[in-house]
């Protein structure tokens, strides 16, 4: 009896030396030496793996803020200015200043503006959609309603409207990672400054057809007329291929452009339901 | 020996309604809308303006780089404007629209019937009237004609493949080419021949078409250096890759081109334009267009000038059926479904088919059952199964790996899944995502 | 045009072979073997298959309908393939209540915990089977003499199956050839008049169903065909060294389960590989496992356990074993 207590004592000891060894041994050939700032730095961020800062995740933005010297241009969108401070403390570097963002949604076409001309019968992608044609109704550069900005989302901040069909961006949970932006095949989603109280004025279009084309397929439709050009007092409105843009960086939110639109495609948001003469600085 | 190519393929109903109507010439329309890129590559540039008057087969777009050719007008008449037009797509391209008036046609070309047989021209002169003419593959791919015939330094062409498979369901174009313009085609033949210095070509043919087969083994006859193969029938027998397998036993290696095995494939069609280009001196402004369907009252071959609108060619052939539900540009296995016809026939079109409501719309999609179907019937090889799994899930590495980018996208697998999963747009999406992915590495 | 027309990305045509078409083309293809069953084990046949296949689609529905929360799908044919042939795979004079716990297991265990229809790695009819037989060796070793308990169901007159004698009569130092004398021929074998589980015993029945589904294309041929060649080799490599003590290939060939497992389990879909060159060595891996169960193992018959086993491997081989693409060879070489 206690030799096979023993005999099992040894035997399973031995092996387990043996494989303690074989560790070790393993261990101390693979080991890969890491700045430990990495691990520090990585500790601040968010852990989304969202991509927004251009990296494939968390720990590769770490390693690209430990290595390059002047890291003014390194964003993470989702972290706040306090840990992107600590960061630039770990790292004793310069930190760039930031500008908080938020996705806006660029196409006003839902099905009562922008009427249906055919059925859509395929994969609900609007990646698939875009390579094959215009998408259900007749403009080639409208929201295709499929949701790829609602999959791509690790916010939870984009949803569909069942409504309208087209996606809405709850401001409160953007955290600005272009993700959105990336997943849309037609470039509606863009990254506009944010605002006080969420305020947002832009063009809600981005049709480059000629006006009476543009107009024919959705009611909404920048026609490219130009009159929210002339009318602004700081010269952030450009018309470019029939199609005005507003500059965040420079719109100071007076909302002269909007009343003059004839389509009502320069969408104002997060105002007060009165008008006010007078320019809001933003 | 009726060969085949050995790996994959399915049999789908032919449909070929519309085999025994010979080639109408179809009446000009009112107006047409010519596109400047009716090929693979870069858009000519316009040489017209609006206001101008145009003579038939007259330039009016010019080549624009080294993948682009010529466009000429296919009619007489006004250029009305020169603008965006929508495109079989949808999209708006630039388009020339022509007011017609009349068909007089430039005074150097030869619009007679007669039969012309001597070859003349050395080969850098058909290349050059070849790219003049603005001929381009017309079984589909529309590259332009002239790159495919130029051979590249340091490659050796053995042997030149046309293609009158026509293994497209519905489809009979290229059969009714080969059945009445089989002696002008061969001359065609023997001119792409001197252009790339080969003396051997083989004609293609599935055996579904026994007229035209028999027709040109007869006039080949008096070529001893054309042969005509006789091929089973499978999809898709007319892809290039699997129509060079079949009859060289050689496989184009994967990311390759024909030439690396010696082979360039042309299509029956392009040969005949070719023919009419260097003979004759007509550039490329007709073609012969299919419009057939289940309901279509008369489904015939047309000459079509290019430009003319969609909805012209379906009222000639006894108007839109009622129970319309899908109009499909090609055939239905690879054709692109149309959602307006307004859109004109371009140097591709090779048919208009209009499928019935019933028919139009796809069954649910169920679980897969990992039936291995979609792998046996892979022309090429792929696991469809799998790569729409990985496209699904967004694994654009694994998506990259199973050699997705050599998928031709011939719907085979589309078709014989018994769960109706709609694999090929898992793997175009698959194919889209990795060819950025690609590019993007590249950079 | 007052309707909208539709545009979808081609194909614009599709075949006709539904998931439904396919199962019940492998119902159609059983109905022989179903037949000769009820030919000679009588009432006891159509009981167990009966209540095997009403449980079974019992069980589908509520599980679907109740637990996944999903639209039941059992007019797919899927559930009635498992249930006829977890009946195919069970002795005739089975209790009924083994019968419903063998199906609750079959469906519940062996496909709804995976996900249902297409994501289940193990043979469900077979993850039953297996289950029943260790659960119940007793009564899952039973069995009915054809012909002679045609009106009987539990109460029939029981014996061992040719592979049992087998089994049992070389352990007791008996030579094959002695023991081939108290087995049935080979006739018998073939047409089926011997103690077996329901289905199993005809291998001619299960041969004419097999090729009515070649021929409409339900199943190809590689996997039938690799193990029968790979049971063949290997048990006619073991006769020639040694013919006292070991059966010959023919006999193994007919008796037990191998023809039900060639030809209906082991080429279920869902459980078996993708590709041909991993068709073949699933065959391969399922022949050479049966003869090493039957031949060096405890149990007389072991179709069923290397089936299960090679199951496991299928995703490792879907993994591994790829098809030779289109101008691949030329890339690499």
């Amino acid at each position: 009896m206690s030799d096979v207590v023993i005999n099992s004592v040894i035997i399973v000891g031995a092996m387990g030396l043996a494989a303690a060894i074989i560790l070790f041994m393993v261990a101390q050939k693979f080991h890969v030496v890491e700045d430990p700032r990495i691990d520090q730095v990585e500790e601040e961020l968010p852990a989304a793996n969202c991509g927004g800062c251009g990296y494939p995740g968390c720990r590769a933005f770490a390693e690209a803020l430990v290595k390059t010297d002047d890291i003014s241009d390194l964003h993470c969108p989702v972290s706040d200015k306090d840990s992107m401070e600590k960061i630039a403390a770990i790292l004793g570097k310069e930190m760039g200043e930031m500008k908080p963002l938020v996705a806006v949604v660029r196409c006003a076409g839902s099905p009562d503006k922008s009427p249906r001309t055919n059925i859509y019968d395929g994969t609900h992608s609007c990646t698939i959609i875009s390579s094959l044609y215009t998408g259900e109704t007749g403009c080639p550069y409208g929201c295709l309603g499929m949701g790829e900005c609602v999959d791509a989302c690790n916010f939870d901040a984009i949803h569909m409207n069942a409504d309208t069909q087209l996606p809405e961006v709850t401001d409160d949970l953007c955290t600005a990672c272009n993700a959105c932006v990336v997943a849309c095949p037609r470039d509606i989603i863009e990254l506009r400054k944010k605002n006080k109280k969420d305020r947002k004025i832009f063009v809600s279009c981005i049709n480059e057809d000629k006006g009476g084309v543009a107009r024919k397929n959705c009611k909404v439709a920048c026609i490219g007329c130009g009159k929210c050009v002339k009318v602004c007092p700081y010269e952030a409105i450009t018309l470019e291929n029939n199609l005005a843009y507003i500059d965040p960086d420079k719109c100071r939110l007076c909302r002269k452009c909007a009343p003059e639109c004839p389509t009502n495609a320069i969408l104002e948001i997060n105002f007060p339901v009165k008008k006010k003469k007078e320019a809001t600085a933003g | 020996m009726i060969k085949t190519f050995p790996k994959g393929g399915i049999h789908p109903p032919e449909d070929k309604f519309s085999a025994g109507s010979p080639i109408q010439e179809l009446p000009l329309p009112k107006s047409v809308i010519i596109p400047v890129c009716q090929h693979l590559g870069s858009p000519s540039e316009p040489l017209v303006k609006k206001g101008d008057r145009v003579k038939t087969g007259q330039i009016i777009a010019k080549s624009s780089g080294f993948v682009s050719t010529n466009i000429h007008s296919s009619v007489t008449g006004k250029v009305e404007k020169v603008d965006k037009f929508t495109d079989s797509t949808g999209y708006r391209r630039l388009a020339v629209s022509i007011n017609v008036e009349k068909d007089q046609w430039e005074d150097n070309i030869d619009t007679s019937n007669t039969l012309k047989k001597q070859i003349n021209s050395k080969a850098e002169e058909i290349i050059k009237k070849i790219l003049d003419a603005g001929i381009v593959g017309m079984g589909g791919a529309t590259f332009p004609s002239h790159i495919k015939l130029s051979v590249p330094k340091g490659k050796k062409v053995e042997v030149l493949i046309i293609n009158g498979v026509e293994c497209e369901p519905c489809l009979t174009s290229d059969h009714r080419l080969m059945l009445e313009k089989g002696e002008e085609m061969m001359v065609g033949v023997r001119l792409m021949m001197t252009a790339l210095g080969v003396n051997r070509a083989v004609i293609g043919i599935e055996n579904n078409k026994p007229d035209a087969i028999s027709n040109l083994k007869t006039i080949a006859k008096d070529y001893k250096t054309i042969e005509v193969q006789v091929l089973k029938v499978k999809y898709p027998q007319g892809a290039e890759k699997q129509l060079i397998k079949s009859i060289t036993r050689r496989e184009v290696p994967s990311g390759k081109l024909p030439i690396e095995v010696g082979a360039v494939v042309h299509n029956v069609e392009t040969a005949y334009a070719v023919y009419e280009a260097v003979q004759k001196n007509k550039p490329l402004i007709e073609r012969v267009v299919t419009v057939t369907g289940k309901n279509i009252a008369k489904p015939s071959n047309f000459m079509v000038r290019t430009g003319t609108p969609v909805a012209y060619l379906i009222e000639a052939a006894g108007g839109l059926p009622e129970d319309t539900g899908k109009i499909i540009n090609g055939g239905p296995m690879m054709g692109k479904a149309l959602n307006s016809l307004d859109v004109p026939v371009t140097k591709g079109t090779s048919g208009i088919l209009v499928v019935p409501q019933s028919e139009s719309l796809r069954r649910p999609a169920l679980n897969c059952i990992r039936c291995a179907k979609c792998v046996s019937i892979c022309p090429m090889g792929l696991e469809p199964y799998l790569l729409r799994a990985a496209s699904e899930h967004k694994k654009w590495d694994i998506v990259e790996e199973e050699r997705s980018m050599d998928c031709m996208e011939c719907g085979s697998c589309s078709y014989v899944c018994p769960s109706a999963i709609p694999l090929l747009d898992y793997i175009r999406l698959g194919k889209s995502t990795v060819s950025k992915i690609i590019r993007s590495r590249k950079q | 045009m007052d309707k909208l027309i539709t545009v979808s990305p081609s194909p614009h045509y599709y075949g006709d072979t539904t998931v439904k078409k396919l199962m019940y083309g492998v119902v159609f293809a059983l109905l022989p073997a179903f037949f000769v069953s009820v030919y000679f084990f009588g009432i006891g046949a159509l009981i167990v298959t009966a209540i095997s296949i009403l449980s079974c689609l019992a069980f589908e529905y509520l599980i679907q309908k109740y637990l996944m929360k999903a639209e039941p799908s059992i007019s797919d044919g899927s559930a009635l393939v498992t249930g006829l042939l977890l009946a195919f795979n069970l002795p005739t004079n089975l209790p009924w209540w083994i019968i419903i716990i063998g199906a609750l297991v079959a469906i519940g265990v062996g496909k709804m915990t995976f996900g249902g229809l297409g994501n289940n790695p193990f043979n469900p009819a077979l993850v039953g089977r297996v289950f029943l037989f260790i659960s119940f060796p007793v009564q899952m070793t039973s069995w009915p003499t054809p012909i002679a308990s045609r009106l009987q169901y539990t109460d029939a007159v029981t014996g061992p199956t040719p592979l049992g004698i087998m089994e049992e009569g070389l352990s007791q130092q008996e030579t094959a050839a002695q023991l081939m004398e108290q087995i049935p021929g080979y006739m018998e074998l073939f047409l089926g008049s011997i103690r077996g589980s329901m289905g199993e015993i005809s291998a001619i029945a299960l041969i004419v169903g097999g090729i009515y589904m070649l021929i409409r294309k339900i199943i190809t041929w590689h996997i039938p065909v690799s193990i029968i060649l790979s049971v063949l080799a290997f048990t006619g490599i073991l006769w020639l060294m040694n013919p006292y003590d070991n059966a010959d290939p023919l006999f193994h060939l007919l008796s037990g389960g191998l023809m039900l497992g060639a030809i209906y389990m082991a080429t279920d879909y869902v459980t078996s590989p993708m590709t041909i060159k991993g068709m073949w060595i699933f065959g391969i891996g399922i022949g050479v496992i049966t003869v090493a169960i039957r031949v060096f193992g405890a149990y007389p018959e072991g179709v069923s356990f290397a089936i299960l086993i090679m199951n496991a491997f299928v995703p490792l081989i879907n993994k591994y074993v790829k098809p030779k693409g289109f101008g691949e060879e030329v890339r690499n070489g």
